[in-house]
């Protein structure tokens, strides 16, 4: 690689318009425009032919607001008002957590079985809000949509906005972290105790299975230990099949038809964050695509320096007789040396990530003067992260 | 009618929240400084193991023990601790059932991960359980005063934080009765009473200004004592009143001349592109300013205490929590 850092430019509209991309997924830590960035690359991609479905979790239910709609659940809808001349299609969903869980059960479960599965109160608690079911789930639905894609052709690129979990790393780690718990040894243990400690046939090991149960059974009550034992049983047939999709959906997301764009905004936290998951996505060998700066501030008048634009302004003040309009034209020099000054600051901060990241493509998205909600103005980012 | 703000200097507990990116560590931290030179020996806790304040204080990372990172000339002492899920069910075992030695069992059958990160809600009782702890315990000897004047916790943000305090119904679930099951209810009880405030921080943007107002209502909803709304990251005002009116103007042609004159009269090179360039970026703060002026009533709605806090242009490095800390003093949030 070279070593000096020439800062690379993400080349937003050929990978969304490279038919070998289906899937993008945009991560980044939490209020850095993630789901206005999906929304946005879907748009774009939608108004240049491709059929797009844009997936987000947010229960701020944002995207729904910035495409019109109303009512997100987990079905796809198409979106009203894009452009369809090219011939492409744009639908959007949201995530329903507990109701992709509950497909998944009656996928793999027969039908007496899943209801009994349905109608657990553990099953309930831990499909509502165990923390971390969401970014399996969105992975499962991740899953689903591509296979949806790939068997009726109703869509060749899905774009996933991820949770807002307190790190853009749960995303990934989440969903091996429920794997690992419906494989765990604690959970066969509560499935079948006498079992687990007759095969390990050690004196020791039942000792310590009855510390465990009578430990768990007192800090939680006895009931929900035998919800938690029902749920297991129940469960059991369909170990292997979670499984297998969670490292399904894995696979898929480093095969290069995926696209990873990690989103931040021009700020030492979010820099960081970022920082972080390009690392761990090369680590996993998942195929990165580049960053995606968001609010960068941009000046009307580049050619006018903070310092050169505060002296003036100093000037003005002290000139004796100048119209009255001077105040308006002092004022416009310091907001222009306060902008400049925050373009700069905010453009050291980028340089520093990419001298950190030597190769990662960057593109930049400026800053607009008020927030986006409605399809002009996703448009209008479109436009930037294509430029 | 909007109800009465609690008097936040009886407040023992101050629970900090808000959307992701409006800083709300930050918040939490000055408010924590804030207390602490006034003299407070104060607690701030975080616990989503983010780090957030070791950054935002420019110290080592923080574990499960309570470390003083700031001692204040009036005596005030700041002490922060990351709370860890395990560490706090290691302690809970210890102290309810004398257990503690059995948690290496625990952990080897996968136990503590169960009840850590998979049992619903029992991460958020045992992490909201520590901080119930510190805000409860008392010296060992003398007359058995509170050990912290204040706790300050850094939240989650407001998407999960009620879900997060709600700890009483989210265990209800699950734990119908039992240890869990008790302890889930005195921590609720102090959370629901007069010594406990949750204040939102939010920008003056219209996404967080939604994200807080239905917090608020989620918040009431789940009998939580509101405290203060802060409104971060506040820009000075640069254009007056007169000026953010002519660049806003239909024709803004008198104006470009004028700006021409002025910027002669000064000694700038002046060309074309200098002067629509400062317009334009004129009418944008001006929108801006206006955005900000709809999005400042709606909050004011609610009927709050507002605590106005500025922008850092240099972020929290070299003291930038202090001028925070000074700004909600002398605002009167503590």
């Amino acid at each position: 690689m070279a070593k000096a850092p020439a800062p690379v430019t993400l080349d937003v509209a050929a990978l969304l318009e490279d038919p070998g991309t289906r899937i993008v997924v945009c991560c980044g830590s939490g209020g850095v425009g993630k789901t206005t960035t999906a929304a946005a690359l879907g748009l774009w991609a939608a108004e240049r032919g491709r059929r797009v479905v844009v997936l987000t979790i947010d229960p701020a239910r944002r995207l729904a607001q910035s495409l019109g709609l109303t009512e997100l659940d987990n079905t796809p809808r198409p979106v009203v008002g894009f452009d369809e001349a090219a011939g492409g299609s744009l639908d959007a969903m949201m995530l329903d957590m507990k109701r992709t869980f509950d497909e998944v059960v009656e996928q793999h479960a027969t039908p007496e079985k899943a209801a009994q599965i349905l109608a657990n109160p553990f099953y309930q608690a831990v499909s509502s809000s165990f923390a971390g079911t969401q970014e399996y789930m969105a992975m499962e639905k991740l899953g689903q949509l591509r296979a949806e894609a790939d068997r009726d052709g109703r869509w060749d690129l899905v774009i996933v906005d991820t949770p807002p979990s307190r790190s853009a790393l749960d995303f990934l780690d989440a969903p091996k972290r429920l794997g690992s718990f419906l494989d765990g040894r604690f959970i066969r243990l509560l499935a079948a105790p006498a079992k687990a400690g007759g095969r390990a046939g050690l004196k020791v090991f039942s000792v310590g299975v009855n510390v465990v149960t009578s430990t768990m059974s007192k800090l939680l009550g006895g009931e929900l230990l035998r919800d938690v034992q029902t749920f297991v049983a129940a469960l059991d047939t369909m170990f292997g099949g979670f499984r297998e999709r969670a490292d399904q959906t894995y696979a898929l997301l480093k095969r290069p038809e995926t696209a990873f764009v990690v989103v931040a905004t021009p700020e030492r936290d979010a820099l960081r964050e970022a920082s972080f998951f390009a690392g761990r996505l090369d680590e996993e060998g998942m195929p990165l695509a580049g960053v995606v700066v968001n609010r960068v501030q941009r000046v009307g008048a580049p050619s006018l320096s903070a310092s050169r634009a505060l002296a003036a302004a100093e000037q003005l003040d002290d000139l004796e007789g100048a119209g009255t309009s001077a105040a308006t034209t002092e004022g416009l020099l310091r907001l222009h040396a306060t902008l400049a000054e925050t373009a700069g600051r905010q453009r050291r901060l980028v340089e520093r990530f990419t001298a950190g990241h030597p190769g990662i493509p960057v593109v930049e998205v400026p800053a607009s003067s008020s927030d986006i909600h409605d399809l002009a103005g996703l448009r209008e980012v479109g436009r930037a992260l294509t430029a | 009618m909007p109800e009465a703000s609690p008097d936040l200097s009886k407040v023992r507990l101050h629970v900090v929240t808000g959307k992701g990116g409006t800083g709300k560590t930050t918040v939490a931290a000055a408010l924590a400084l804030a207390l602490a030179r006034q003299g407070k020996r104060v607690l701030l806790a975080e616990v989503e193991e983010r780090q957030g304040i070791s950054q935002t204080f420019d110290v080592p990372p923080l574990g499960h023990r309570e470390t003083r990172i700031v001692s204040d000339r009036s005596g005030g002492e700041l002490w922060a601790i990351s709370v860890d899920a395990k560490e706090s069910l290691r302690e809970y075992l210890q102290k309810f059932y004398k257990v503690g030695r059995a948690s290496g069992v625990l952990e080897k059958f996968g136990a503590v991960d169960f009840a850590t990160t998979i049992a619903p809600g029992l991460r958020d009782v045992l992490l909201i359980g520590k901080v119930y702890e510190a805000v409860g315990r008392r010296t060992a000897r003398g007359a058995h005063l509170p050990v912290y004047d204040a706790v300050v916790l850094d939240a989650p943000p407001t998407g999960r934080v009620v879900r997060f305090l709600n700890v009483n119904a989210e265990v209800a679930e699950v734990a119908k009765v039992g240890p869990i099951r008790t302890q889930a209810d005195s921590i609720t009880r102090m959370l629901r009473s007069h010594t406990t405030a949750v204040h939102v921080v939010s920008l003056l943007e219209e996404m967080p200004v939604q994200e807080t107002v239905d917090a608020l209502a989620e918040l009431r909803e789940a009998s939580l004592p509101l405290g203060a709304i802060v409104v971060n990251q506040l820009r000075p005002p640069l254009l007056d009143a007169k000026a953010l009116r002519s660049v806003s103007a239909k024709s803004t042609a008198r104006l470009r001349g004028a700006v021409r004159r002025d910027l002669d009269a000064a000694g700038v090179r002046v060309t074309d592109t200098l002067v629509d360039g400062l317009v334009a970026d004129g009418a944008d703060y001006a929108d801006r300013v206006a955005l900000e002026q709809r999005q400042d009533a709606v909050l004011e709605e609610q009927g709050r205490m507002m605590v106005r806090l500025p922008l850092l242009p240099e972020g929290t490095d070299g003291g930038g929590i202090a001028v925070l800390a000074t700004a909600i003093d002398e605002q009167g949030m503590v």
